[in-house]
């Protein structure tokens, strides 16, 4: 239903997306993963025909948005992720110039914003002005804004950052329901857990590339093994962990087994098989050594973004924070 | 990108609907601009009594000025009129491409652009009708007032010229300020343009004194002033019956008609929106 094939961009010096590609199969629910600054709000303003790249192509539903950019935008329901509301008019009054601006006829405009209002939960507040909406009154309607005109394809960039619960799970709820419909959605997000929860397929991106896809299951399974978190003490010392360690190191199916000085010097554990950790509280209660914590766990879409990147998100995350130019940000988002 | 400000290529503006479709869109955004009008007209209202000020003060101000200092012998108050009707139109139309940027800071321009317009000209066409019908407001607000001052009234001729006059000066003016707007960075560097281009070109016309009362280097600069070749028709439809082939502006390079005038004023709107076309094309597509 998407197809971007070798897509690529430069901004001054940085490359935001290098030979970028990805395909999303119609009706599924795809998400995009990764820290800031990794290209996904890159990809998407590309992909909803607001920005050309330097170099790929990009097809939606079988039209070449690059060629037939109006072609394309009919197909596309896209909610940014700067909120983009006029504060003095009522809801209602903006999904109505949306509609005008999607050239529904008055009867299917107003049809759909009944339905939308229903769906979103806006009837009680769509005639008061935008301006006194809460961040997650905004987000829906944004969202109401994108689906007016029923699109093939529903983009959206980071939506749920900011949002109050219960308007993550309405959104949640609204996006699985978009696809069980056949929409095919596509949505950025830097947090795992959404990711995973949500997605029927995905794509982690970094520096600008597709490093991992497929579905969530697949991607964790394919790392094999199990992780597990001892803690031989809540605060142990470096003298006991070691010891731990070193025992740990010999056990049989234990893959692979650090000390996190982070974690009050807990240790972490690539293990295979489920009678592994019983097998190694026996050894530990041989030694003497006490356990004050263990658990185990499947691995995670970290551990997936770990393996391919060799840093976590959440470091990636926090580097990318630290790096970011608001200035150059905002330049690149203003036509 | 292909060059989507005009219908698309692969589509001519032949195709059913088209203009229609064009019509919506136009109308929708014209609607969004009158309903932030209706709920701020502080807008309005300032634009309305700042001239009214002028007219007022300055009219005071040289009430006194002895008989004969202006060409044809007619009172300041007469005199100023027409400039400050021209000031007032320029000034609305200086400030028309501040909801433009507002809308290109606050994303609401990209969310414009994502819906799949006929023509993204629907987006410079509201601003320009939205902008023209404002400053015919306030220009009529101001010319009723001057009429109650006893600075008196265009003939219906005459009103015709005023309006014609107006229609191209505001065109010029606003694409000058879509330009501005797509071509700054955001809106405390347009603002900054307008502050500092609006009160000068004011005193470099002859909105508040005829050349032959300016030093001779100010009087150039009044003489190339746009703002002049739009107060000196409007100033002759002021003062009676007039014809196209009158001359109304003298010039330090020679004597203008007002026909001459009009066609400066035509050939300048022209040329501003045909040179901030490809600007539009770039931001818009």
């Amino acid at each position: 239903m998407i197809r971007l094939e070798h897509l690529s961009k430069r901004f001054g010096t940085v490359e935001a997306l290098q030979d970028l590609s990805l395909e999303v199969p119609r009706g599924t629910l795809y998400g995009l993963l990764g820290p800031n600054g990794a290209g996904k709000t890159t990809a998407l303003r590309i992909l909803c025909t607001l920005l050309a790249p330097d170099a790929g192509t990009v097809t939606i539903a079988g039209v070449d948005a690059l060629a037939q950019p109006r072609e394309a935008r009919q197909q596309l329901g896209y909610v940014a992720q700067e909120v983009a509301i006029d504060k003095i008019l009522t809801g209602r009054e903006l999904l109505q110039l949306h509609a005008a601006l999607y050239h529904l006829p008055r009867e299917r405009g107003q049809r759909r914003i009944a339905e939308l209002s229903d769906l979103l939960g806006m009837t009680d507040w769509l005639d008061r002005r935008c301006g006194g909406y809460s961040g997650g009154m905004r987000r829906r309607l944004d969202l109401a804004c994108g689906l007016l005109h029923e699109p093939a394809v529903l983009v959206l960039d980071e939506p749920t950052v900011g949002l109050d619960i219960e308007s993550r799970s309405l959104l949640w709820q609204v996006l699985r329901q978009l696809r069980d419909g056949g929409t095919t959605v596509l949505l950025s997000s830097h947090y795992l857990e959404e990711v995973d929860a949500l997605a029927d397929r995905l794509a982690i991106i970094d520096g600008g590339r597709v490093i991992a896809e497929g579905t969530p299951d697949r991607l964790k399974g394919e790392l094999g093994g199990d992780r597990v978190t001892l803690r031989i003490r809540e605060f142990a010392t470096p003298e006991e962990a070691e010891q731990a360690l070193t025992l740990l190191q010999g056990c049989d199916g234990v893959r692979r087994a650090v000390i996190n000085r982070a974690q009050g010097h807990a240790i972490n554990l690539v293990v295979d098989g489920d009678g592994v950790v019983e097998h190694l509280r026996r050894q530990l209660q041989e030694h003497r050594l006490p356990v004050f914590s263990l658990a185990q766990s499947r691995p995670s879409l970290d551990d997936v973004y770990l393996q391919a990147t060799g840093r976590t998100l959440m470091d990636a995350e926090l580097a990318a924070v630290a790096g970011r130019d608001p200035k150059a940000e905002r330049k690149q988002a203003m036509r | 990108m292909v060059d989507v400000l005009h219908s698309a290529p692969t589509r001519p503006s032949a195709s059913p609907g088209a203009v229609s479709e064009l019509a919506q869109e136009t109308l929708a955004l014209c609607r969004r601009l009158f309903i932030q009008l209706q709920r701020r007209p502080s807008t309005l209202v300032a634009g309305i009594l700042q001239p009214l000020i002028w007219l007022l003060l300055f009219g005071a101000l040289f009430a006194k000025a002895p008989a004969g200092l202006l060409p044809g012998g007619v009172s300041y108050g007469r005199f100023l009129g027409a400039g400050v009707i021209v000031f007032t139109a320029f000034s609305a139309a200086l400030n028309a491409g501040l909801p433009v940027m507002f809308d290109r800071e606050f994303g609401f321009l990209n969310r414009l652009l994502v819906a799949p317009l006929r023509s993204r000209t629907s987006i410079v066409l509201a601003t320009v009708l939205y902008i023209t019908s404002i400053s015919l407001v306030q220009t009529l607000a101001i010319m009723l007032a001057a009429w109650a001052l006893g600075y008196g009234w265009p003939g219906p001729l005459g009103l015709l010229l005023v309006l014609v006059t107006l229609l191209l000066l505001l065109a010029a003016v606003t694409a000058l300020s879509l330009g501005l707007a797509f071509a700054l960075p955001g809106h405390i560097e347009l603002i900054a343009v307008i502050f500092v281009v609006n009160l000068p070109l004011l005193f470099a016309s002859t909105a508040l004194a005829p050349i032959a009362f300016m030093p001779g280097w100010l009087g150039w600069l009044a003489a190339l002033n746009p703002l002049t070749f739009a107060i000196e028709p409007i100033r002759a439809a002021y003062l009676g019956p007039f014809r196209l082939d009158q001359v109304v502006l003298e010039a330090p390079y020679g004597s203008l008609t007002a026909g001459q005038c009009l066609l400066v004023l035509a050939v300048l709107s022209l040329g501003l929106f045909l040179s901030i076309r490809p600007l539009l094309d770039r931001k818009l597509s």
